[in-house]
């Protein structure tokens, strides 16, 4: 730009008559270097913030399946009379749920020592909220259904106590495998009730994805410690066709650059390796007889695509595009 | 609050928390080549103030009842009671609140424009409309403001601005902002998205099919051991 420039010159007469006047009632001059960027975004920079979250919440998903699941398959072993795999369930639900998924969840805080607050209101509309209050209902019937049904299994206690710590042990089991399917599907309303493009578009599956996977962790892990019996590798079958058929179902919902997320990038990869180690690898090991790889590979990909879903958030809410694309479905 | 995009001639200005031109050292790299291809770098602005939602996603989905809406309609984060959970980060439709990072007093923890809450209480106007040398930032009740940007938009479109807009979505699930912006040519290119949504209207259909899965997977189960011992 030139000091001659005529926008100069219209400046100048704008000082000019500004000075006199005090206000200038007519046309400025347009700023220079162009017209206002069509691109959406400003210059890339995100509009809406990519998640926080650090390795602990995918881990925490993953173990928080394991642990609402166990304690449903708990439940079915105590119907069934298969006292030993009701123990090994209980033991991994507790170990899983009321130690390891606390830690998790505290240690991804900002501030972990006011990670009481969590208790502090209830809240129907924040899935964090109920999500807090249902680790907490879940460690509290896990914790004492463990004890009452270990204490059982001993035959510590004399006739009539032991058939109330058989009574006690049903309820806490049974109570916990109620907040553990809430467990193990909440965290998929936790990231799909958000402002991130690729989680909120696909509210509907990441609870059926989350819920399935953890029910067919808990089966893995049980078989992996050596309960082989048909039912648990019924729901290895089962947990894997699910799998199988979200991941059709993801590769035939898409919505462009919305979601791309999921389809292309890193995360994209994460994603597509979590879904066929856990969907169709698992079920043609399964199928074949190899159990224990079948449940190996559902395992790694179970974790794969929590985390995978993590930096989906990460690469889409980073994403303008996707932000302003997302506001058409 | 009010922000005016046009009387930032020569966009200049910077407000104490919120308002900013982007002064990134890599996007002036970036400005010179963008200025040789064919859509020429234009500094507008970008705002990281709190719209103060009607509807705000950040409160909706706070845990620990941290965020609170104040007397005065503003959105707060009460800084004593967050423990930094950051679901209020994913839940923003703007994108405006953030974790506090780690040199600053009480990290870890939300943080966001407070409207200059303590100002407000003592009567004050909020301090970037108080600085504001241009007067692009103004304070006041929303009904005047909103009356006011009007009677601007029309005021430049009459001297030839003829992309002036207002940027104010009130038909979203957020139900109107408290902090609203006078621009030139489209929402996107401020990083404003054009139809915000609280995230709270995703919640009905993740519930019915987390419902969905924990009846299926108590089914599966109780098949398993029923059909299959």
């Amino acid at each position: 730009m030139t000091t001659n420039s005529p926008s100069e010159k219209r400046l100048e007469e704008l000082r000019e008559q500004a000075w006199k006047e005090g206000v200038v009632p007519g046309k400025g001059v347009d700023v220079a270097g162009g017209p206002i960027p069509r691109k959406p975004g400003y210059y890339g920079q995100p509009v809406v913030k990519p998640p926080v979250w650090t390795w602990q919440v995918p881990l925490y998903f993953f173990m928080g399946g394991i642990a609402g699941m166990s304690a449903v398959i708990a439940s079915g072993a105590i119907i069934f009379h298969h006292v030993d795999l009701a123990r090994a369930a209980m033991w991994l639900a507790a170990i899983a749920g009321a130690i390891l998924s606390p830690i998790l969840l505290i240690m991804d805080l900002g501030r972990p020592q006011l990670f009481l607050n969590m208790l502090r209101v209830f809240k129907h509309r924040s899935a964090m909220s109920m999500g807090a209050w249902i680790l907490s209902a879940f460690g509290a019937c896990a914790v004492p259904g463990l004890i009452a049904l270990e204490l059982h299994a001993h035959q510590i206690l004399p006739g009539t106590l032991d058939q109330l710590l058989r009574l006690a042990a049903g309820v806490f089991i049974f109570g916990s495998a109620i907040f553990g399917t809430l467990l193990a599907t909440y965290t998929g309303v936790l990231i799909g009730a958000t402002a991130i493009p690729a989680w909120f578009l696909h509210r509907t599956l990441l609870p059926i994805h989350f819920g399935t996977a953890g029910l067919g962790s808990a089966a893995a892990v049980l078989e992996l410690l050596g309960y082989r019996i048909p039912a648990l590798n019924f729901l290895g079958f089962y947990a894997a066709g699910v799998e199988s058929a979200l991941l059709i179902w993801l590769s035939v919902d898409k919505h462009g650059v919305a979601d791309r997320a999921i389809h292309e990038h890193g995360s994209g990869w994460l994603i597509r390796i979590g879904e066929v180690l856990n969907g169709p690898l698992a079920l043609i090991l399964r199928f074949f007889g190899l159990v224990p790889f079948a449940a190996i590979s559902f395992l790694i990909g179970a974790l794969v695509s929590r985390v995978g879903w993590i930096a989906v958030g990460k690469v889409s809410g980073s994403d303008p595009e996707s932000v302003f694309a997302a506001e058409r479905y | 609050m009010f922000l005016e995009q046009d009387r930032q001639k020569g966009n200049q200005i910077t407000g104490p928390m919120g308002l900013r031109a982007e002064s990134d050292p890599k996007s002036d790299m970036s400005a010179v080549g963008l200025a040789e291809a064919e859509d020429p770098f234009r500094w507008v602005f970008l705002s990281d103030v709190c719209k103060h939602c009607e509807e705000a996603g950040c409160l909706e989905a706070c845990p620990t009842g941290s965020i609170v809406r104040t007397e005065v309609g503003s959105v707060l984060v009460q800084n004593d009671v967050c423990n930094g959970c950051g679901y209020c980060v994913v839940s923003c439709p703007f994108g405006v609140i953030d974790r506090r990072p780690a040199p600053l007093v009480d990290a870890g923890g939300a943080f966001k424009c407070t409207f200059c809450y303590d100002r407000q209480k003592s009567g004050l106007v909020p301090a970037c409309a108080k600085v504001c040398p241009t007067e692009s930032i103004v304070f006041g009740r929303l009904d005047d403001l909103r009356a006011r940007g009007a009677e601007r938009v029309q005021q430049l479109q009459e001297s030839g601005y003829s992309d002036a807009q207002l940027y104010d979505p009130t038909e979203t699930s957020v139900r109107g902002i408290h902090a609203f912006f006078l621009i030139l040519g489209e929402p996107e290119a401020y990083g404003l998205p054009p139809k915000p949504q609280v995230p709270t209207i995703y919640l009905k259909s993740a519930w019915t099919s987390a419902f969905a899965t924990a009846i299926a997977s108590i089914i599966a189960t109780l098949v398993a051991f029923a059909f299959f011992s």
